[in-house]
């Protein structure tokens, strides 16, 4: 077929320029992008992510964050990052090597956690930078008289980023807890009595977030009215090595990056889109494997991951003595 | 009471269940005829005690088994049509984590579930289990109009008139099997009727 | 290049004709001698000049004659066109893609002129100039899906995207190949596919919606589909099928090669931005047999593909019955000489046929 195709994987990127970084708390500065070109943002859905792109000294760091700023305003991306001193680095990177002026390149927008539009009512539950999410969803429902209402959870004020801008524009539909007072966020309570065609959404650390699920699980709410946000940074882990079969190589996966990360630095062309474990776009086959796989991510079914057939290289990893994959 | 095996079939055909105990908020079940049994397999004092019973009995006389349960509310009516605006009042009251429980007819179970999930109950929150006859709801893809309690294929519509085949197809939003002239392309040359599952 | 719009119909006296540029870039669906399913998508990023993939929406020498056909399949039957109420934002979404697209294609056709959120549409060839509000329905006289697939030329599906399943949930069907958007409207992808031979069981659809869940935005692909049709009709849906079905019966060896069309769909996938959903516009494009064997190399293929196609896939088409007559008639321009690979038709390197 002759009509051209894409020259490479992934989301299509947008070249862009820092427009403003803006400190919020003692760990989370928010970066505000507009397009090199002038021109406006692709329209996005509130809860969609981008995936920026980092230099860092010869290697490059692809992380995605959420999108939280206003869906109606197309002038202006913005995202807030918190900053993980213990993390891999992608945060480390945005908080003290990005200044306003600089030129990156950050993806179109990819929506994995996106409003029901059926919902009747939406119940938001945010713990920590989690709210970042949410910030565009209120966005977007604001615009179209939505119903909603938000549970924020932060350890203080001092870290509670946004609570002070949402506590004053929407003073009826946002509650905030300080667990270092002591509050914590009475998910039972809050589930019942909600009105058929509720959906709830939930983005925090993971234990918050099985928290809400077990709560309303117990409530009698199915899972296709729970919805959470279900990225996973890629962890570290012992180094392994893989052969890619169509590429005719062997490679060696370093104890601090993925192994979608290691294809990459090959030069190798691999699919992804969310880097976080959960669109399924980099799904590859194995060819053989003899070992034993750390699946991290929220695509396989049980009976793909058990069959250690498929492999989702932006999150999962291996150990064992042979590893070969359709690459 | 042996239940109906439905042949193996195609994806948009429903495939009815088995009632299950599940954690919820309140318990509703509908169910017409034979429908009957099926909460009588699954009713504990618990579960009748947050129970809101509404029976069609079509003509049976499960009625009183029913009441012999102690469901929290009972009602017991002749007809879908007729009982259609009391099913309506109780889902305007419900709630996020109401558990639907429908048995009977394909006709019942498929109108009822239709009915919940407009008043905004999840579809996983709705369970189904067939019991009693096998007759169709048919919606005639040429007129729009139902005909209920189709067990012969082919059928004449009740609206229209025309040869219908009987077909697998089936959408929750109608609660009905789709049904589609048989003689179009040889106006007359009709086959003669046969039962459904024959 | 300036089109010059037929003024034709769909049925009754059926004077749909294609012009010789028509035939030319008619996309034939067959890249080999042979047809199996597959999941067959690729990128949806322009294609050869003139040919229908060049554009993201092709408009043709039929679009004028084709939104007065839908305008009257609507006037008799209002539910071929139904949106569900949460699928309001995507038809917005659609509007817009469809607006922006051809202002940028077609700059001598149409205009786009947006002040905020004050939008004004000129669309020369059906002679509409609209201001209206964006995201307000108030301000136009169909909701947005309607509005804008009554000037766009082929079917719309517009699928709700949720619990890793695509909802077929607005529509506007009226060039279907005998299917019900009023039957199918709520129904998730397997379900709406339901009644297709073989596929299910081939693994075809499981593969199918794990791609289409994964299309990103800014990253539409597309595909062929194709069935057979007796006479231009465009409208071949179940809900008249009491009616139409009996011109399959009208095929003779004299009329075959003018009543016999091939039907093709240029099915392409657009993720759309606001509200996530996954837009399914559906492009059908006709040609007589006589037509298709005004080039040599799909004179030779269609008998091939015809003749070893599964008696399934035949009998799901619809034309099982008339299957020997298009062998009769197709056998005698294919003289068993190879045929390069592709769809393209490259007229000046192939062989002439047999003249029948």
């Amino acid at each position: 077929m002759s009509a051209p195709q894409k020259a490479k994987a992934g989301p299509e990127e947008i070249p862009v320029i820092v427009s403003a970084v803006v400190p919020v708390t003692d760990h989370v500065t928010r970066f505000e992008f507009t397009r090199s070109d002038g021109a406006d943002f692709p329209p996005f859905s509130g809860g969609a992510h981008t995936v920026v792109s980092m230099k860092d000294e010869g290697r490059t760091r692809l992380n995605p964050y959420s999108l939280m700023s206003d869906p109606a305003d197309l002038s202006t991306y913005a995202i807030s990052v918190r900053r993980e001193d213990d993390g891999r680095g992608g945060s480390l990177f945005m908080h003290t090597k990005v200044s306003q002026g600089d030129a990156m390149t950050i993806t179109y927008p990819v929506t994995l956690f996106s409003v029901d539009q059926r919902a009747k009512k939406h119940v938001f539950f945010a713990g920590g930078i989690g709210i970042t999410p949410f910030l565009s969803m209120i966005g977007q429902l604001e615009h179209s008289n939505g119903n909603w209402e938000l549970h924020y959870a932060a350890r203080t004020p001092e870290s509670a980023v946004y609570a002070d801008m949402l506590l004053m524009k929407f003073p009826t539909k946002v509650s905030v807890y300080y667990s270092g007072k002591g509050d914590r966020i009475p998910f039972g309570t809050l589930l019942e009595g909600q009105p058929l065609g509720t959906h709830t959404y939930v983005c925090g650390p993971a234990r918050f977030t099985e928290h809400l699920r077990d709560t309303a699980t117990q409530k009698g709410w199915p899972a296709s009215h729970i919805h959470s946000e279900e990225f996973t940074a890629p962890a570290p882990g012992e180094p392994f090595t893989v052969r890619l079969c169509k590429s005719d190589k062997t490679i060696t996966v370093g104890e601090h990056e993925s192994l979608l990360e290691a294809i990459e630095r090959e030069k190798i062309d691999a699919p992804f889109m969310c880097r976080g474990g959960s669109c399924g776009q980099c799904e590859t086959r194995v060819v053989s494997a003899n070992g034993e796989f750390i699946h991290r991510d929220h695509w396989l079914d049980e009976s793909d991951a058990e069959s250690g057939t498929k492999i989702m290289p932006c999150v999962s990893r291996f150990i064992g003595s042979k590893l070969e994959l359709d690459l | 009471m042996s239940k109906f095996e439905f042949p193996p079939s195609i994806k948009s055909r429903p495939v009815w269940g088995t009632f299950e105990e599940r954690k919820g908020s309140a318990f509703l079940f509908i169910a017409d005829a034979e429908g009957a049994d099926a909460i009588i397999d699954i009713a504990t004092p618990d579960l009748m005690a947050k129970a809101h019973i509404i029976f069609i009995n079509r003509g049976t006389d499960y009625a009183e088994k029913l009441r012999a349960l102690a469901p929290a509310q009972f009602y017991e009516g002749p007809s879908y049509d007729a009982a259609l605006s009391r099913i309506k009042r109780v889902l305007s009251d419900a709630k996020m984590g109401i558990q639907v429980y429908l048995s009977g007819t394909e006709s019942l179970m498929g109108q009822a579930a239709n009915e919940a999930t407009l008043a905004g109950v999840p579809l996983a929150s709705i369970q189904t289990e067939h019991r009693g006859s096998t007759a169709r709801r048919m919606q005639c893809v040429h007129c729009k109009g139902f005909t209920e309690d189709v067990e012969t294929d082919p059928f004449q519509c009740s609206h229209c008139g025309l040869n219908l085949f009987v077909r697998d197809h089936y959408s929750r939003r109608l609660a009905a099997y789709q049904a589609v002239c048989i003689d179009a392309e040889d106006p007359g040359n009709v086959p003669p009727s046969k039962g459904i599952y024959e | 290049m300036t089109i010059q719009f037929n003024d034709e119909t769909f049925r009754d006296d059926y004077s749909f004709r294609n012009s010789d540029w028509a035939i030319k870039r008619f996309p034939f669906p067959f890249h080999e001698d042979s047809y199996m399913y597959s999941v067959n998508m690729e990128q949806h990023r322009g294609g050869p000049e003139g040919s229908v993939y060049e554009k993201r929406f092709d408009v043709d020498e039929h679009y004028v004659s084709e939104m007065r056909d839908r305008a009257k399949v609507l006037d008799d039957d209002p539910l071929r066109c139904q949106s569900l109420p949460h699928m309001t934002l995507a038809g917005w979404d659609l509007l817009e893609l469809i607006m922006v697209s051809k202002s940028e294609d077609y700059p001598d056709l149409f205009e786009l002129h947006r002040d905020g959120d004050t939008w004004r549409w000129v669309n020369k060839p059906l002679g509409i100039d609209d201001t209206f509000t964006f995201l307000d329905e108030t301000t136009l006289p169909y909701g947005p899906m309607e509005y804008i697939t009554r000037q766009s030329q082929g079917d719309f599906a517009v699928l709700d995207q949720r619990e890793n399943n695509l909802w077929m949930d607005a529509g506007m069907i009226t060039t279907q190949a005998d299917w019900s958007l009023d039957f199918d409207i709520g129904m998730n992808f397997f379900e709406w596919h339901a009644p297709v031979p073989m596929a299910h069981e081939m693994g075809i659809f499981k593969r199918a919606l794990k791609f289409l869940l994964n299309i990103p935005q800014g990253a539409p692909a597309r595909r062929l589909n194709w069935t057979m049709t007796v006479n231009p009709l465009l409208d071949t849906s179940p809900e008249n099928y009491h009616k139409w079905g009996i011109q399959k019966t009208t095929l003779t060896p004299e009329n075959i090669g003018a009543k016999q069309h091939l039907r093709v769909e240029l099915q392409t996938f657009y993720r759309l931005p606001r509200s996530n959903a996954l837009a399914f516009p559906i492009r059908c494009y006709l040609c007589s047999f006589q037509d298709l064997m005004t080039m040599p190399k799909w004179g030779r293929r269609l008998h091939r593909v015809i003749k070893d196609l599964p008696d399934e896939l035949a009998t799901y088409k619809g034309f099982i019955d008339n299957r020997p007559m298009m062998l009769d008639y197709l056998a005698q321009f294919d003289d068993g000489l190879p045929t390069s690979p592709g769809i393209f038709p490259e007229p000046e390197t192939e062989p002439p046929l047999k003249t029948g």
